[in-house]
């Protein structure tokens, strides 16, 4: 509280005895600007030590003063009293704040001279909010809703422009807002650019309001791709109203009609070749990995200027170049680009959001531009907002005949209500002409107003809204242990089945396009590293852990000391006993029985694998009082504390301040790493026979290693489990290369025809950071000593898997990539 | 794809299977596509790696319980038959169908889809949770900062609340009690299914 409070008072002493003189100081210097040069040399009397130089710095200086502001807006609004920010949503304060300051300036006697100009808001900061949109899209989930996110971007704007429009004109027609100079055609230009719902306000106020990810991503995408249409019809109309009424026949329409089709496919499709682009470069910029991530940003942008050049539509050239070059720059660049990138991306759109709603503040403040027709703006209000609802839920009605999932009305009404207009709508409105349209100050006022009320009064409402039509959850401390345990187990249970039925839109479009693409465009736009990585690691891996198991046992039982692998608490107890301490004692043993591998052992490795396989068991066990009171609220604590969490509360969300999927990726790993142990456990155990205590005789290892390189074991006896490895690959580290042909040439390898990539996921599948499969447990082999493999997969690897190995992977990683160089002849 | 109709007459027995379930032909069709997807050999029935093949089981704690719920004890393929009554268990329930006084439960009615729940729990098929098996539920359920005190804990705790006869497991009966409060139509059901 105090910190804000200081925050808020260094804002204001800041701007109050910094800024106003600097204003004063520029309109008062603004004639000498010119001449600076000269102006000291009139003056010149004497040699001056110091001069005051504010012409030389006078633009950008300005500039990074608005975005020091807003930096400063951003932080005091964050930092404020927790009881407001919940409240309200951010870009609503921000844009109170805006009033503020643009309050303080204009208190400082300054006409307003800093408008968000159209030009600076379109080319300086939309882009970088857009791109960041698209580098993040959840592509799966868009393309997978595609169709009904395109009915809502289409058609749901154009009904709105058109009935907004007419509406409006027939209100006027009907005398409710005066005299105005004002026709049908401006009705309706104004019409199609208050229409569109607004990327950036959509993104502020659903990051507060967590909503299903159909729901976020049909709202979403319906704001991203509706520039499309708006674009057109803005040009369309403002092309209308130049030439005058009667000018207008059907040829004209139907060029309007053609125009659409143009401005869309023709911006896309610029997007996606900026996207191809994109992709070849990082592709090839093996030797120097520092200018890749400043690639991802200038080719985005030139996608934007380019498709604006060629009066295409840029939202959605730049939208598309997103969403077609994730896949590929994510699996091409070195992961320290990736990361650059992604945090940069972050902090641009950041600022750009925020200098945003600030400015839309501070542009409020101006006496000029405000025209006050209350009907005219009342109507305005009244019409966006019905409208908005009655498209939602008619478009909604036909989309639901065909859908798979229908949209429930919660949702429909979640939709309406989150029809919000922004900053894009007032660019527009900006732009208009004033001598085509001499009403655009009427405009402009209603614009401002219909982004306030929407952003303020909306997103205030909206969490309310979004938890009063909610079905009332149980109170958790009213459930008991047993409900609790259950509900949770049947989230598992139906994340289970939803992943075993397969995604909606798995059919055979999408596989058809799935195998298109990994064959072909993957080739082309993919490094070949990261492209081998992504369909060998898989299966390679699980190889590996195959016979390292089966190796590690039969050595382990050659050597005697097999116990541990049984059963863990075993190994616990067998440890604790013979030696004490450390499991650093036992490591001389298990060394000694590995060294027949002609492995070099690094010293590290060994305890984290004893460390690893090793649950913290206690060992003792204390008998405990069943009835204490104690216990209960432990236990509730516990399950609270412990439980898993179901995938099917986090599927991917879109934030515009973290990138990381929304869960615990510890626990994700956490997870997989012990179904893969259990897994291998129950394939060790299949193989080894059931009973512990049998001594392994020859004839068993023989018929192991037979069967080993029979290749597929025999169906008979042998639990799920075995097999089951396949799904242990997914990508990490430690593949050698020759490794890697020994087993595809001698033919020892485990067959598993079922371990291809897996249909469900490719988008996935070479985006480590995205994917939700993390690690495996490498096997005990390779977590001694890793083999080379490529260089961001490598040290990606250890920073996945859990704590314990992730020191000695890292060491044993460094010594072996200095030694392997020769991987290189690999490339193509 | 081929027409609705073709694809429906390649399935045996698709009408029985339809009655069974109550799945439309549009879902079977969809199950089907499914089915022979996750088939990669074309063997016709799955196995259990087929099931492993699927990633994001591997992320579930139970997942490997509820591939093993799919197979019969002792047999190791699941037919087409098979895969889809036990999907059936998660179509949301028909609150509009009416109620025919001689046919047989639905699949998805809501004692059956706890039978499927409970099943899960009770590996032994003994008809009994025993506090072992609910150990080990617990135990792939909760993380690994959990000691097998605390484990223990929670598991007598748990069937403390739920045992109501006093034989330290949890029958059936019971574990259907203790649930009465549960939405088990919500939390049971998957809408895609309907």
């Amino acid at each position: 509280m105090a910190s804000s409070v200081y925050l808020c008072l260094l804002r204001a002493v800041f701007l109050v005895c910094f800024v106003n003189p600097l204003i004063q100081g520029l309109s008062g210097d603004a004639n000498v600007v010119q001449n600076p040069h000269h102006e000291l040399e009139e003056n010149l009397t004497g040699l001056p030590i110091v001069t005051f130089k504010w012409h030389h710095v006078q633009t950008p200086y300005l500039v990074i003063i608005w975005v020091f502001v807003a930096g400063l807006a951003k932080l005091s609004v964050i930092e404020l009293n927790h009881h407001v920010t919940s409240v309200i949503p951010e870009s609503g304060l921000l844009i109170i704040l805006g009033f503020i300051l643009g309050g303080i300036v204009w208190g400082a006697g300054k006409a307003q001279t800093f408008k968000l100009l159209p030009p600076t808001f379109f080319y300086y900061l939309l882009p970088q909010i857009i791109l960041d949109a698209s580098y993040f899209m959840p592509n799966k989930l868009f393309f997978s809703n595609l169709g009904a996110i395109l009915i809502y971007a289409i058609f749901g704007t154009c009904w709105n422009a058109a009935t907004v429009g007419l509406s409006l004109w027939g209100c006027y027609e009907a005398g409710a807002m005066g005299n105005l100079d004002i026709g049908l055609l401006q009705f309706l230009l104004f019409g199609s650019l208050i229409a569109a719902v607004d990327p950036v306000a959509v993104i502020a106020v659903f990051e507060e309001v967590h909503v299903n990810e159909v729901l976020f991503i049909l709202v979403f995408g319906e704001s991203l791709l509706n520039d499309g249409v708006t674009v057109v019809l803005y040009n369309v109309f403002d092309a209308f109203v130049a030439l005058g009424g009667p000018k207008i026949d059907a040829a004209e329409i139907f060029k309007g009609i053609f125009s659409f089709v143009v401005v869309a496919f023709g911006g896309s499709f610029l997007g996606v070749v900026f996207a191809i682009l994109l992709s070849l470069l990082t592709r090839c910029t093996k030797h120097i990995q520092i200018i890749e991530a400043g690639f991802v940003f200038v080719v985005g942008y030139l996608a934007y200027l380019t498709a604006e050049m060629l009066s295409l539509s840029a939202i959605l050239s730049i939208t598309f170049c997103g969403i077609c070059c994730q896949k590929y720059v994510n699996a091409n660049m070195d992961e320290k680009s990736v990361t650059t990138v992604r945090h940069a991306m972050k902090v641009l759109a950041n600022g750009s959001e925020t200098m945003i709603f600030v400015f839309l503040g501070v542009t409020a403040i101006d006496t000029e531009i405000w025209v006050w027709n209350t009907g005219f703006i009342l109507l305005t209000l009244l019409f966006v907002f019905i409208y908005r609802i009655i498209g939602v839920f008619l478009l909604t009605w036909m989309l639901n005949k065909f859908r798979l999932v229908p949209i429930e009305v919660i949702d429909q009404v979640v939709m309406s209500y989150g029809g919000l207009r922004g900053a894009v709508a007032y660019g527009l409105a900006a732009m208009l002409d004033e001598d085509k349209i001499p009403e655009k100050n009427l405009m402009i006022s209603t614009t401002l107003i219909v982004v306030y009320f929407t952003v303020i009064l909306q997103g205030l409402t909206m969490k309310p809204l979004v938890q009063w039509l909610k079905v009332k959850r149980a109170a958790h401390s009213d459930l008991k242990l047993i409900e609790k345990l259950n509900n949770r187990a049947f989230d598992h249970i139906l994340a289970a089945v939803e992943d075993i039925c397969g995604r909606i839109g798995d059919n055979w479009w999408t596989r058809g396009w799935n195998r298109f693409e990994e064959n072909y465009i993957s080739w082309l736009l993919m490094k070949p590293k990261a492209r081998r990585n992504r369909d060998y690691l898989f299966s390679i891996f699980h190889k590996l852990n195959l016979e390292d198991a089966v190796n590690y046992v039969s050595e382990g039982e050659r050597q005697g000391s097999l116990g541990f692998i049984r059963s863990d608490e075993a190994a616990n107890v067998d440890f604790k006993k013979q030696f004490d301490s450390e499991f650093t004692d036992v490591m001389p043993d298990i060394m000694v029985d590995m060294s027949n591998y002609e492995l070099e052992i690094e010293n590290v490795s060994v305890t984290s694998i004893v460390k690893d396989t090793i649950p913290s068991v206690s060992l003792d066990i204390h008998g405990h009082d069943r009835k204490n009171a104690v216990d209960d609220i432990n236990a509730h604590h516990l399950l609270q504390q412990h439980l898993y969490r179901s995938r099917k509360n986090h599927r991917h969300k879109y934030s515009r301040s973290h990138f990381s999927i929304n869960q615990s990726e510890d626990e994700v790993q956490e997870i997989f790493q012990r179904t893969m142990r259990s897994r291998l456990e129950s394939f060790k155990s299949a193989k080894m026979g059931v009973n512990p205590a049998k001594k392994i005789t020859k004839h068993h290892k023989k018929e192991l290693t037979h069967k080993m390189a029979n290749g597929h074991p025999d169906g008979t006896g042998h639990l799920y489990g075995d097999e089951v490895d396949s799904a242990v690959g997914s990508e990490t580290g430690a593949i050698r290369g020759t490794f890697m042909r020994d087993m595809y040439t001698v033919g020892a390898g485990i067959e598993n025809p079922v371990f291809l990539p897996d249909m469900d996921s490719p988008t996935h599948s070479s985006l480590p950071w995205l994917m939700e499969t993390e690690a495996v447990a490498p096997s005990q082999r390779a977590q001694r000593r890793l083999p080379w493999t490529p260089n961001r997969l490598r040290r990606l690897a250890p920073m996945r898997i859990s704590t314990c190995s992730t020191d000695s992977f890292l060491m044993a990683d460094l010594e072996e990539h200095e030694e392997q160089p020769q991987t290189d002849h690999e490339e193509m | 794809m081929g027409s609705t109709n073709s694809t429906l007459l390649k399935i045996p027995n698709v009408e029985v299977l339809m009655q069974e379930t109550g799945f439309s032909p549009a879902h079977i069709i969809r199950l089907h596509d499914r089915f022979k997807a996750l088939d990669k050999e074309g063997r016709g029935h799955l196995c259990p790696q087929d099931f492993g093949a699927i990633k994001e089981l591997a992320m579930n704690p139970i997942g490997d319980r509820i591939i093993g719920a799919f197979f019969s004890p002792g047999k190791e393929m699941v037919d087409f038959h098979t895969f889809v009554k036990i999907l059936a268990h998660f179509r949301p329930v028909d609150k509009d169908r009416p109620k025919e006084p001689n046919s047989p439960e639905l699949i998805n009615s809501r004692s059956n889809k706890l039978k499927f729940a409970f099943q899960l729990y009770d590996q032994d098929k003994d008809g009994k949770i025993s506090r072992d098996e609910l150990l080990k539920v617990l135990r792939a359920m909760l993380g690994m900062q959990v000691t097998e005190e605390q484990l223990e804990s929670i598991a007598d705790r748990t069937i403390q609340e739920a045992d109501l006869d006093r034989d330290d497991a949890i029958s059936f009966e019971e574990f259907r009690k203790s649930l009465e409060k549960v939405n088990i139509d919500h939390k049971m059901s998957i809408r895609f299914l309907r």
